[in-house]
């Protein structure tokens, strides 16, 4: 079920984003589904493929949709349990991710250019700074909730009190920032820009070509639409009605994709140097949440 | 005893006879480099090699910015393969360029001179051995430094230029830039095309977004050479035409700034009022870019009465604008933590290179032809040039706004100042030149100092002609502003100093 709708999220996700920037700049823009136009085009072509590559290279863009894909069936939806569920599944959805990750990271690296060097090199480290913060956030929810796995934990979070709405609206943010981050958006990464030397993500698919770079394009709008699913399931409560919960489910998507557009409209990208220090405050932030929830169960100062 | 050194003229474009220019010996000509040189107000505009049968003719032209003169004078050699001479880059930096590019054509050997590497190879090189292929990088060895290449085709598929970064991790230590791809001879053109129309066509080709800087200089230059100065308002109308591709290129700049930050509303907004000013360029003369506007002799396109009307109009729309996004721009936290600090080049390094324009008087060096050699309708008003002193992307990006906002006052004055009755010269193209005449015109473009040069023969033909773009300086300022910054802010010093590949290329 939540597989289901984040897939049809990501269909229209780069779309709407593209949008909004190109409304936010004075022009028209194309269509919402022009990136999956795209797609389609790059399907339908064949592979340039590096003579100084291996199979890794190869590889690297089957191998992170499959991660991507993988980690998608954990995702649940709310009042409906994922496809797998577990206690401590929030762990393999991290993982699962972080390997895709990994793939098209040695993949760059595979092809033997300065340029993807650097962009791997970026990739890893903001990777692992944003990777503290994803588990002590959740670490936190659990602490909170009682459960382990994410079907439990966003159902049983509920927005009940003022202490349960600051640490709800701190795992909002956090949640926000961790996806900007983990799917290259700004102000770390900008998306748009042709300049090899500053970029991250999109400078390590550089030499990806035809079916593979289609293949990523395909793994990373569903990674965005995961994560969108991921902050929807947070803040919907189980005991709405369906068809509420799958409107208001759209709604927060949509909202979430109008909110990265209009934030990529009007600001500029921040320093690379200044990146790391950025996304390290996020583990910070959730540490703060960590030792509120801490507070509110009495384990602390009790 | 001084006057017999060099010859003092006062004036832009200045004129003189070719044989009153001091020959001096190359010791006494070192010294007064030298001499001169002390003077921190003195840079050096041009030097070049004038060959002839059996010698070669050594010109180097210095301007002295608060006398407002330039001084003019030379050394000969002998026309022979292997000649040696002691370098004067080693004591004077700022000649490394010029240096080279002797070496190149002429196979001239410089004792001393760090490292003289080819500027564009040219088709005529000296040593045919060198390819563009076999460029001799600088290397460092280490164990932790990498190296990056980048280029020859840009990213944003504009000019090509090969660009080598050794970095230790994301940090640059050194950067090295290869330019010549861009080499079509132009200064051989400037002599093989027989029509004056044509040479003005290929003075407005030097570099496309400096015709007007150019194409005025080399007007300037001819109507010198062929003793038929243009009427004050044409003057004028040339000056407004100017100002205007400096407010075009200076708006479109920071629109393109904005870009590399990825501050798309400050991007988009610029890009359209860029497209305003060249707009009303290309009404004026029906190219956007001002080709065909300024022609030896006087213009095809006078400026009408409708014309000024539409300049004030899209002026004071432009103005609005512009103060309003860059009020904007420099106030946001997100963009200002982009440019302060980023790509510092200082005072010291600006006066060691020579740099000229905007590159130096955006590291506090005030260097403006329009101030310190006004040409043309510059003469008659006065031009306070600005210069900040922080060298960072800040400061050039900010003086690109305040040189925005004094443009369009100095359009306002001199609009004010033309009378508009449309009876203005026409082009000519029958301009014969003065005899064994050596003549030198410069002009402030938007980068900064444009300055040709022109020799004629016996019979007043063209026989060497020589072209000096501002970005010939300050390539040097790019590679000293991107050392110990991150390699990621390369794209914006870059885009920060806009340099041309093709006015270095020729």
């Amino acid at each position: 079920m939540g597989l289901l709708f984040c897939i049809v999220t990501a269909l229209f996700f780069p779309g709407i984003i593209l949008r909004v920037k190109s409304i936010a700049s004075g022009r028209k823009g194309p269509g919402i589904f022009q990136p999956w136009k795209n797609i389609w085009v790059l399907l339908q072509k064949g592979n340039v493929i590096s003579a100084t590559t291996s199979f890794i290279f190869q590889i690297a863009p089957a191998v992170y949709l499959c991660t991507v894909l993988c980690a998608g069936l954990l995702l649940p939806f709310p009042g409906f349990s994922p496809v797998f569920s577990f206690e401590g599944d929030f762990v393999l959805f991290a993982y699962l991710l972080a390997l895709g990750k990994f793939f098209l990271i040695i993949g760059a690296l595979d092809t033997g250019s300065s340029f993807e060097g650097m962009g791997a090199n970026r990739e890893a480290l903001y990777s692992m700074l944003a990777e503290p913060a994803f588990f002590i956030l959740f670490g936190t929810l659990a602490l909170l909730t009682g459960h382990t796995s994410m079907v439990g934990i966003f159902d049983a979070f509920r927005f009940t009190g003022p202490d349960t709405f600051i640490v709800g609206f701190i795992s909002a943010y956090l949640l926000v920032q961790i996806a900007m981050i983990e799917n290259s958006r700004m102000p770390v990464d900008d998306p748009k820009t042709h300049l090899e030397l500053t970029m991250i993500h999109e400078v390590m698919i550089l030499d990806h070509s035809g079916f593979d770079l289609a293949l990523v394009h395909i793994a990373t709008a569903l990674k965005f639409g995961f994560y969108g699913g991921l902050i929807a399931n947070f803040l919907l409560p189980v005991d709405w009605s369906l068809p509420v919960q799958i409107i208001s489910f759209f709604v927060i998507q949509v909202l979430f994709a109008l909110l990265i557009g209009f934030l990529e409209s009007f600001r500029a990208r921040k320093k690379l140097a200044k990146n790391p220090q950025f996304v390290f405050t996020l583990s910070s932030i959730a540490l703060v949440a960590f030792i509120l929830v801490l507070m509110i169960t009495y384990k602390m100062l009790g | 005893m001084e006057e017999r050194k060099y010859i003092e003229l006062t004036g832009n474009p200045v004129i003189m006879e070719l044989s009153d220019i001091p020959v001096l010996e190359y010791q006494e000509f070192r010294q007064l480099i030298d001499d001169l040189l002390k003077n921190e107000r003195a840079h050096c505009l041009t030097y070049f090699v004038y060959p002839q049968r059996d010698r070669r003719q050594f010109i180097c032209c210095m301007g002295m910015d608060v006398k407002h003169t330039i001084l003019v004078f030379s050394h000969e050699q002998a026309a022979m393969n292997g000649l040696l001479l002691e370098s004067i880059t080693q004591r004077h930096f700022c000649f490394h360029v010029f240096e080279r590019e002797i070496h190149e054509n002429y196979g001239i050997g410089f004792i001393g001179h760090p490292w003289l590497k080819p500027v564009r190879f040219p088709f005529d090189r000296a040593d045919q051995s060198i390819t563009m292929n076999a460029y001799p990088f600088y290397s460092i060895d280490g164990e932790e430094l990498h190296e990056v290449g980048v280029g020859p085709i840009h990213a944003g598929v504009i000019e090509p230029g090969y660009f080598r970064f050794i970095c230790h991790g994301e940090n640059v230590l050194h950067l090295e830039i290869q330019l010549g791809y861009q080499h079509r001879g132009i200064e051989r053109n400037f002599i093989a095309k027989s029509t004056l129309l044509q040479r003005a066509i290929l003075a407005e080709s030097i570099a496309g977004d400096t015709t007007i800087g150019h194409s005025m200089a080399f007007g300037g230059l001819m109507e010198t050479l062929g003793d038929q100065p243009v009427s004050p308002q044409m003057s004028l109308e040339r000056a407004i035409a100017l100002e205007l591709e400096r407010i075009a290129a200076h708006i479109g700049d920071t629109a393109a700034i904005c870009g590399d930050i990825a501050y798309q509303f400050g991007q988009v907004v610029n890009e359209a009022l860029r497209t305003i000013v060249i707009n009303t360029t290309q009404r004026w003369c029906g190219n956007r870019f001002g080709k065909g506007l300024i022609r030896p002799g006087g213009a095809h396109y006078p400026l009408t009465p409708e014309i000024k009307l539409l300049i004030l109009k899209n002026l004071a729309e432009v103005e609005g604008r512009f103060t309003q996004i860059t009020g904007r721009m420099f106030t946001m936290p997100s963009v200002l933590g982009r440019f302060e600090a980023i790509g510092t080049v200082t005072a010291q390094q600006a006066k060691t290179i020579g740099a000229v324009g905007m590159a130096a008087r955006s590291c506090g060096l005030m260097r403006d032809i329009r101030w310190s050699h006004p040409f043309g309708a510059f003469r008659d008003i006065q031009v306070d040039p600005v210069a900040l002193p922080s060298g960072d992307v800040w400061s050039r990006t900010m003086l690109r706004k305040l040189e925005v906002d004094r443009s369009i006052a100095m359009i306002r004055e001199f609009l004010e100042r033309h009378d508009c009755m449309g009876a203005t010269e026409t082009p000519t193209n029958n301009m014969p030149l003065r005899q064994n005449s050596f003549a030198l015109s410069l002009t402030e473009g938007w980068r900064g100092e444009i300055c040709h040069a022109a020799i004629t023969g016996d019979r007043g033909e063209l026989v060497h002609y020589k072209v000096k773009d501002p970005s010939f300086h300050n390539w040097m300022a790019l590679a000293l502003a991107v050392r110990n910054q991150e390699i990621s802010d390369f794209p914006l010093c870059n885009k920060s100093y806009n340099l041309s590949y093709c006015g270095n290329d020729l």
